[in-house]
Parts: C-alpha cells; sequence; structure tokens
C-alpha cells in the first residue's frame, strides 16, 4: 500500500519534482487568487482532488480507451469532476467560491491535470495513479501557500484574515505594502522561489 | 472487439455521456437548494450588515439559521417602488434584488425597485435601498441605509465581483463603509449624492464626501457614480417621503421638486 | 459600437490574458524561447479565441443560462444548465481546436513540426477557456462584444508572448545568475512586464 516506491510518488512532487517550480506546469489560473491566504488554501484543496480523481478515474479506465478520443475523454472526466467540486464549493463554503469565481472552471485547464494523466496515470495501476495525483496536487498547493502567506503578510499585514502585524507598528510608520496585492508581484515571487530553490539544487539549472 | 473502430469509440462515447450527464444532474439538483439558500442568506445578511447587525454570524454556529432570525426580527416590511416613487401593489421585493442591473438599465418610468424597512431595538427605523453600478473589472454592488429623515446614511455595505484585492476591493471593508455614517445626500433640498474624493483626508469637514481607497481610484469613482445615480433613481420616493414629513416652511424651499405635483 | 471598441482595446492592454491574470502560462513560458515560433502560437491563439468565445456565448445564451431554452417552449423556461457550461465550453473549445490542429498540419507542416505538443494544448490554454469563463461572467450584451473581447484578448495574449519572446533571445546573451536561467528569470520579466501594463489601467474610451 505504501511501498517505499508509491511515497516517493507522495514527496517527489513537493520538492524536487515540483510540478511548478521545475516542470512549469499549472502557473495558469492560480496565482490570481493568492492574495489571500484562504482563497489560495480552498483552491490548493480543489486541486488536489481533482488531479487525484482524474487520475484514478483515467487509470482505471485506460485498458478500454481508444486512443482516437483520448483527450476528449480526459476533458470530459476533468470536467465533471470540475463541476462537482464547484457545486459542492457553491453549496459548502459559498463565500469562498465567490472569491474564486472563474478560477474554479480553470481548474478544467490546470496543465498538471492533463500533464499527469497523460505522463502517468494512462501508463500505471490506479492505487500509484492516485498518490500521484495527491503528491502533485499537494506540490501545487504547496507552492499556492507560500506564495499566499508572502503577499498576505506583506500586503495586507494579515494571515487567514487575522491581523499579524500589530496596529502599533503601523503607528510607528510601518506601511503595507500594496504592490504585493497586485497581480504582477505573484509572478516575481514565484521567480524567486524558483531562484532560490535551484541555487539549494543546483542539477536542475538550465544549461 | 477493436478498441479503435468507430462502433466501439461511439458506444464508448454514448455510455460516458449518460454517465456524466446522470452524475452531474444528480449533484446539480441535490446541491441545488443548498445553493440557493446561500445566496438567500447572502443577501440578508449584506441588508443587516447595513443596519449594522448581523455581525456575530461568523461566530454562531448555524450561521444560515441565525441570519433568518435576525432577518425576520429587524427587516419589519419591504415593498417595490416604480419610477414615480409610488408602490407596486403585489411586487416581491427581494427577488428583485436579482435584477437590479436589468432595472437600472430601464429608463425611470419602468424602473421598479425594492425598499427594505428596518426597526431596531431602539426603535429607529431605517429605509435600505439597493444599488449597483461598474467598478474597475466588472460589476459593484450594495446597500445603502438612509435614516428616518430620508436623508442621513445610517450605514452601506458594499460588494464587487471581481475588483483588486487590496486596492479597489477595499471597498468592501469597515474602514470604507464606516465613513459613509452620518454623511446626508441633500444640502438643504438639493441631491448631492456622496462624492467619494481622491487622497487621505480629502473629505474632512465635508457632509456629502468620503474618502477613496487608496490605489482604487476608478473603484472608487464607480461607487461614487454608482450612489449618485442610484439614489437618482429613487429620488421620486425620497421627495415624497421627505415632504410627508416637512414642516411647512421647509415645502416652500423644493419649489421646483416633483414632489410639489405628487404632494396630495 | 463605442463600447465594442472598448472592449476591443480594454482586453488588449488593460484586461491582458498574461499580465493581468497569468493565463495561458504553461505555453507562455515554454514557447516563448525564439520569436518565430511565438509569432505562431500567438496567430493560433487569437484565432481559436475569437471563433470560441462568440461560439460559446451564443450557446450560453440559448442553452445554458437560466430561462435561456424559453425560445423553444415557455414550459422550459424554468430549465437552468448552467451547471453544464465548463462540460460544454471545453468540449466546443477542444473540438475547435482539433480542426485548426488539421488545417495547420495540412497547409503548414513546418509550423505543425515547431509547435509540436503545443497545438493539442491550445485546447488546454487557460487563455482560451478562461476567455469563455469571462465572457459569461460579464454577460455582454451582445455576440459582437463577445467577439471583440474574444479577438481583443487573442491579440493581447499573442501581443505578451511575442514581447516575451523578443526580450528571451535578447538576454540569453547576458549573464544571468545560473538558478535564475530558463523559468526563473522569465517569471521576473513577466512580473515586470505586468507592472509596466498597469500604466494602461484607466483607459475609457467612450
Amino acid at each position: 500500500m505504501f511501498s517505499t516506491k508509491n511515497l516517493k510518488l507522495l514527496w517527489g512532487p513537493l520538492n524536487m519534482n515540483n510540478p511548478v517550480i521545475v516542470q512549469i506546469l499549472g502557473i495558469c489560473s492560480a496565482l490570481a487568487v493568492t492574495a489571500k491566504l484562504k482563497p489560495a488554501f480552498v483552491m490548493a484543496v480543489s486541486v488536489t482532488v481533482v488531479t487525484a480523481f482524474s487520475n484514478l478515474v483515467m487509470s482505471l479506465l485506460r485498458k478500454g480507451l481508444p486512443n482516437r478520443i483520448r483527450i476528449i475523454v480526459q476533458l470530459v472526466v476533468i470536467a465533471t469532476l470540475v463541476i462537482l467540486v464547484d457545486q459542492v464549493l457553491k453549496a459548502y463554503v459559498y463565500d469562498v467560491s465567490k472569491q474564486l469565481s472563474v478560477f474554479v472552471g480553470l481548474i478544467i485547464t490546470n496543465c498538471i491535470i492533463m500533464g499527469r494523466v497523460e505522463a502517468f496515470a494512462l501508463s500505471n495501476k490506479p492505487w500509484p495513479s492516485f498518490l500521484d495525483g495527491i503528491g502533485n496536487g499537494a506540490g501545487y498547493g504547496l507552492i499556492l501557500i507560500v506564495v499566499a502567506f508572502v503577499r498576505e503578510l506583506f500586503g495586507s499585514g494579515t494571515l487567514w484574515g487575522y491581523r499579524i502585524i500589530p496596529e502599533s507598528a503601523y503607528l510607528h510608520g510601518y506601511a503595507n505594502n500594496s504592490l504585493m496585492l497586485l497581480p504582477p508581484m505573484a509572478l516575481v515571487i514565484v521567480g524567486v522561489i524558483i531562484w532560490i530553490h535551484r541555487s539549494k539544487n543546483r542539477d536542475l539549472i538550465e544549461k | 472487439m477493436n478498441k479503435n473502430s468507430n462502433t466501439y469509440i461511439i458506444i464508448y462515447a454514448s455510455v460516458m455521456i449518460v454517465i456524466v450527464a446522470v452524475l452531474l444532474s444528480v449533484a446539480a439538483m441535490a446541491l441545488k437548494s443548498r445553493q440557493q439558500a446561500n445566496i438567500v442568506v447572502e443577501k440578508q445578511g449584506a441588508i443587516l450588515s447595513t443596519i449594522g447587525l448581523g455581525g456575530d454570524a461568523d461566530k454562531v454556529k448555524d450561521k444560515t439559521e441565525y441570519i433568518k432570525q435576525e432577518y425576520a426580527k429587524y427587516i419589519i416590511d419591504s415593498y417595490v417602488v416604480d419610477g414615480e416613487g409610488n408602490r407596486v401593489q403585489g411586487a416581491e421585493a427581494f427577488g428583485l434584488l436579482d435584477k437590479l442591473k436589468e432595472q437600472y438599465a430601464k429608463p425611470q418610468s419602468e424602473r421598479q425597485l425594492p425598499v427594505f424597512v428596518a426597526r431596531l431595538d431602539d426603535g429607529t427605523v431605517l429605509n435600505v435601498l439597493a444599488v449597483y453600478g461598474t467598478g474597475l473589472w466588472g460589476p459593484i454592488w450594495g446597500y445603502i441605509a438612509l435614516g428616518d429623515d430620508w436623508k442621513t446614511v445610517r450605514g452601506v455595505v458594499f460588494d464587487h465581483q471581481g475588483e483588486t484585492p487590496g486596492l479597489g476591493a477595499e471597498i468592501t471593508s469597515a474602514a470604507f463603509s464606516g465613513q459613509f455614517v452620518g454623511k446626508t445626500i441633500f444640502e438643504a433640498e438639493q441631491f448631492t449624492g456622496i462624492s467619494v474624493l481622491k487622497g487621505s483626508g480629502a473629505s474632512a469637514g465635508n457632509d456629502h464626501a468620503v474618502d477613496a481607497v487608496s490605489g482604487g481610484t476608478i473603484t472608487s469613482r464607480g461607487v461614487e457614480s454608482m450612489l449618485y445615480s442610484c439614489l437618482e433613481a429613487y429620488l421620486p420616493l425620497i421627495r415624497r417621503q421627505r415632504a410627508e414629513q416637512a414642516q411647512p416652511e421647509l415645502q416652500q424651499v423644493s419649489i421646483t421638486d416633483l414632489t410639489v405635483e405628487n404632494n396630495e | 459600437m463605442e463600447s465594442i471598441f472598448n472592449i476591443f482595446i480594454r482586453s488588449i492592454f488593460i484586461d491582458n490574458m498574461v499580465f493581468a491574470y497569468f493565463f495561458g502560462m504553461c505555453s507562455y513560458i515554454a514557447v516563448s524561447k525564439n520569436v518565430k515560433t511565438a509569432l505562431g502560437l500567438g496567430a493560433a491563439v487569437t484565432f481559436v479565441m475569437f471563433i470560441t468565445v462568440p461560439l460559446n456565448y451564443l450557446i450560453n445564451e440559448f442553452l445554458l443560462q437560466p430561462g435561456a431554452l424559453a425560445w423553444i417552449s415557455p414550459k422550459l423556461a424554468e430549465v437552468d444548465l448552467s451547471f453544464l457550461s465548463f462540460i460544454v465550453f471545453i468540449a466546443v473549445i477542444a473540438s475547435f481546436v482539433q480542426l485548426v490542429e488539421m488545417i495547420v498540419e495540412r497547409f503548414s507542416p513546418s509550423l505543425y513540426n515547431s509547435l509540436g505538443i503545443f497545438l493539442p494544448l491550445i485546447a488546454v490554454n487557460c487563455a482560451i477557456m478562461g476567455g469563455s469563463l469571462f465572457m459569461q461572467q460579464r454577460e455582454f450584451l451582445n455576440v459582437g462584444e463577445a467577439a471583440s473581447y474574444g479577438l481583443g484578448s487573442g491579440i493581447g495574449w499573442w501581443l505578451a508572448i511575442l514581447m516575451m519572446a523578443a526580450i528571451r533571445e535578447k538576454i540569453s546573451y547576458s549573464n544571468i545568475p545560473a538558478p535564475l536561467r530558463g523559468p526563473g528569470i522569465a517569471f521576473i520579466l513577466t512580473g515586470l512586464m505586468g507592472i509596466a501594463f498597469m500604466s494602461f489601467l484607466g483607459i475609457q474610451i467612450n
């Protein structure tokens, strides 16, 4: 069940094989929801669920799948899962689902999901595929949460909506950096994360 | 059977479509009532916070039930007015909240707008009006509570679809909406609306203006024009209500107003 | 008329798919290594968006949104199929991309080869799906507005990838810190370009 090989599927994407900062996948929609920690977290969980289950379903279907309609079947499976997630979010965490707005729908086009189905689930058994999905979703979520942490802390002085930087700091001339809240800063932060990550893992450096 | 034959593909696709369709319809139907309840509670909650209530919603266990009870307790009446300020019989105010965009797009004479009447614990009566406009990225909307004099703002709540977080989106913050409390929308009998002025402290001492959110100039401008045009749509009602309360000498001031013709 | 033009300009410069929403980043980063390929992919994306956004607009207007089926029979006015919109939009996009792929393969094999895997991946290019979803959210008044939004967003994406490719061709001779080479510097550059694009905020053509 949890052999070393399977555990590697789970932990690999968190670091050396991270889908966002190493494989450069799935940056698309996600960074727009990282101005605050809470929507980023919900987004991360949603993507993990969709990645894991689309991997599972496609791995179960892989034997009988006609090659000519492969892509469209994948899209249908992924879109169905995303609609389910969207409906559940609307029903149970309505305020967050409002903040995520169109970005829930954009999970469909998140390259990580398609990428993992193509590269892993179609040639592996269901259980490892499921773990691979969770691992990659979590690897993606990790980056999302780190970015959101930095942006919310320095941009609004809060975390998860709670004030972290004390009022007294503002009285002494501290000011929130609203640049952090602007969309472009998310990209710069990811760039910096890549920078740090690659200087620690020098074999990832491009020639 | 050959996996790449047309028959196989067609059967495969059909089975797939049926499964997906059933799954999605079941999910949509099962969750629909809950989703709609969320939308209703959200609107009721927004109306309540306009009049400064419902603040404990996040602390109580059952938010939905709490909001419903509070709403039933404090909102004592709601009605629909037409473009001339007459009540429309038999129209339902709450349902109109979904159609604000349509209503404000119509010419004044065809508009129908909702009004909610609240009575607080101390007996104060407030009138809550619904407004709708455009910000930087998309629609913005909100509620404004006028006091019994139909002149003083007693509270506002704004919401938006996709304004920039931390900048334009700050119109939802208490720091911004709190500024509106106590401002007035009339100078003598002249309708002024409420201006949103750029620069911190720009509105100091001004009864008809508040400070804009910093970095959200266009959203702030959107709030200003939304308030002006939407309150203008309510003006026939507001003037009539004010005329009913006013002393005789006040009525003479408003000679040019609609209220004179309507004042029976 | 003004509003169509307004939407067009806004969607290129202000609501730019890359700089304001980071849509289509996967192929944006991966295919922006040289100008020629970027030009081809940008053209394909623009074309697909120009067609699919208005197409999805019509589908949304006449089939999916609450009460949309009323034109068939008044009895169907209560039907709300909006929960199907994701799946219908992506199906329209995917089948249209398939069509474009076949056309490109037939008429320009060299472009087809250089775009490689990214041609079928246009289907999962967030910019295109994002275009359709924003179209639904913004409630455009007519199909002309939707088409102008689709075209504008496509051109905005095209512009972004072209600029990026040009910059990356230049900086390949620069002495960048080793860990930043490749995607790292591309992200930071995109962020800086995004800040530059923010100066277009507030443009309104009335």
